[in-house]
């Protein structure tokens, strides 16, 4: 991709929205590269949580009172926002769950329980997070079906001609990550939805790396589910959502019981509640949805393109720089890369790069992120990864490879 | 930075760099294996134990410098310790990284392993420095299934 300079957007005053990098750690300024992991809250998703405790604390879809009646119209404005925010075309669309392992976790459960059958296949692939290999792994003991893997090159692509091999007449689902929180790999969804669906096959995708910070359109994409984690995206932590197309919700049975998913209970015959309330069982993570509908305002005033395009030249300048720095090796070489770049410095364990890096005032992360068959098919056991959110700059790489000089210094490597 | 130091010492890069005893001792009759399930580190320690004496040991494994440092000069302090010897000194080791009890203290009886007395301002290393150790506790007691640090 060529990097193109965002005119319009400023990650130096955009950072003055962010509160947690106000402070100094060990002495020095934060640079927080580990927003793959968890990013930062703006100042106004932080109101917006602490609003709705002040100014409209009550249940929703329940109460005939003023306070009740706020949270709900609250409530129900932050599913239309994520609802625009992902391009969906109804509000409907959108189930709010905790985050992507959640919504996974209810996908595997209402749709693999009414869809699969032994001897049935769920296709995944080499890059996937946990989150998105254990809900299929369990749903694959427990029916008696088989979890397929599509395999990637040393690149960390998705090799297509393995994939168009897997999907085939037993294939029941495709789960794919949009973006890899190990290697940054941007996944052609479009392409492998339209691939799946000549077969006949539905696609979820894990959109939690994705979401912050690319244009995600789900309607473009033609995606059946699309599952994203509030806290990767400047929201609250313990909120995310599924986006899952009507005709799949109308379809599928309820994943949890409880209040708020049904019309009418008797001993008898309980009748659900219309979607998306039929997958919302329980009292949900209000303040966290009004939150998550602040980050996604937040987003789009700092303009999704511009960001996105802040992002992207950020990532590749990094990559750039880190794979001209002597001792530094990257790790995977993805074709279209977003907002992670993972490396090694040659004779010193990821561990002690990030705790030298650590005291550098560098954050970011090291181990096998959640991707244990990921970094057993690379041949590692961990690596470093610095992720990349909107408030980064250059700056924050001139630290990183700053930082990286003193580990080699104390490395004597 | 002088904590930095503290834990980096010459002498953990260089166990760290060239472990010793890092091999499965040529006859060994215990053994265990440990894993740091949050950042992947994996040990498998072996013990070749007469009656209640540590004859020889060794370990395999891949880890951070921490790690196979502290699980290096294990096995050079342990040799020819009985197990109780070796409980008390593990019991010893861990205050001193936990940095439960005071520092001067906490280090004595341990040798060179007093270099890892560092570790304690690292909390979330300690993990490293211990798992040879809670390894090798598991492998004496007859343990066959994966020790955690979890």
């Amino acid at each position: 991709m060529t990097p193109r300079v965002a005119p319009h957007f400023d990650a130096r005053s955009a950072r003055r929205d962010f509160p947690v990098l106000a402070q100094r750690v060990h002495g020095r300024p934060l640079t927080y590269l580990d927003s793959a992991a968890t990013s930062l809250a703006p100042w106004p998703v932080i109101e917006a949580v602490r609003r709705f405790d002040v100014e409209q604390r009550s249940n929703i879809h329940r109460g005939l009172h003023q306070l009740s009646e706020r949270a709900t119209a609250a409530y129900e404005e932050a599913r239309v926002k994520v609802q625009r925010f992902l391009g969906a075309g109804d509000a409907r669309e959108i189930v709010f769950v905790r985050g992507t392992t959640e919504a996974i976790n209810l996908v595997a459960h209402s749709f693999g329980h009414a869809r699969l059958q032994a001897g049935d296949e769920i296709v995944v692939t080499e890059l996937e997070h946990h989150s998105n290999i254990v809900p299929w792994q369990l749903l694959c003991e427990r029916l008696g079906a088989r979890l397929r893997v599509a395999p990637i090159d040393d690149a960390g692509d998705l090799r297509w001609d393995e994939l168009e091999r897997l999907i085939g007449p037993r294939t029941r689902l495709v789960a794919m990550a949009h973006v890899s929180n190990a290697l940054g790999t941007v996944n052609p969804i479009a392409r492998v939805v339209e691939l799946a669906h000549s077969r006949g096959v539905p696609v979820l995708v894990d959109g939690a790396q994705a979401a912050p910070h690319l244009l995600v359109d789900v309607r473009a994409l033609d995606c059946d589910f699309y599952a994203v984690s509030g806290h990767k995206m400047y929201g609250p932590t313990g909120i995310g959502a599924l986006y899952g197309k009507a005709e799949w919700l109308e379809a599928l049975p309820p994943f949890q019981g409880g209040g708020d998913m049904i019309l009418s209970v008797s001993f008898e015959k309980t009748v659900y509640n219309r979607i998306p309330f039929k997958f919302e069982a329980g009292t949900p993570n209000i303040a966290g949805a009004i939150g998550l509908g602040a980050a996604v305002d937040y987003l789009e005033q700092a303009g999704r393109a511009e960001v996105a395009a802040h992002e992207s030249t950020l990532v590749d300048r990094a990559a750039g720089a880190l794979g001209s720095t002597p001792g530094v090796r990257l790790v995977g070489a993805p074709g279209r890369r977003a907002c992670v770049v993972s490396f090694l410095v040659e004779g010193v364990h990821p561990h002690d790069v990030g705790t030298v890096l650590d005291r550098e005032g560098v954050a970011l992360r090291t181990g096998h992120h959640c991707a244990q068959p990921l970094h057993a098919r690379l041949g590692l056991d961990a690596t470093v990864r610095a992720s990349f959110g909107l408030y980064n700059s250059d700056e924050d790489i001139a630290r990183l490879l700053r930082g990286l000089e003193r580990v080699k210094e104390v490395f004597h490597v | 930075m002088s904590e930095l130091r503290d834990l980096y010492q010459e002498l953990v890069l260089d166990h760290g760099q060239r472990p010793r005893n890092f091999r499965r001792p040529a006859r060994w009759s215990r053994h265990a294996e440990g894993l740091n399930p949050l950042c992947g580190d994996r040990i498998i320690v072996f013990v070749d134990l007469d009656a209640e004496r540590i004859v020889d040991l060794g370990f395999e494994g891949s880890g951070c410098a921490i790690c196979k440092a502290s699980a290096s000069l294990m096995t050079l302090h342990l040799k020819g310790h009985t197990r109780a010897e070796a409980d008390r000194q593990f019991a010893r080791f861990r205050r001193m990284v936990t940095g439960d009890g005071p520092p001067a203290e906490s280090s004595a009886g341990l040798g060179k392993l007093a270099v890892f007395a560092g570790v304690r301002e690292f909390p979330v290393r300690v993990k490293c420095a211990t798992l040879a150790w809670h390894t090798l506790e598991a492998a004496l007691a007859g343990r066959e299934e994966v020790v955690s640090t979890e």
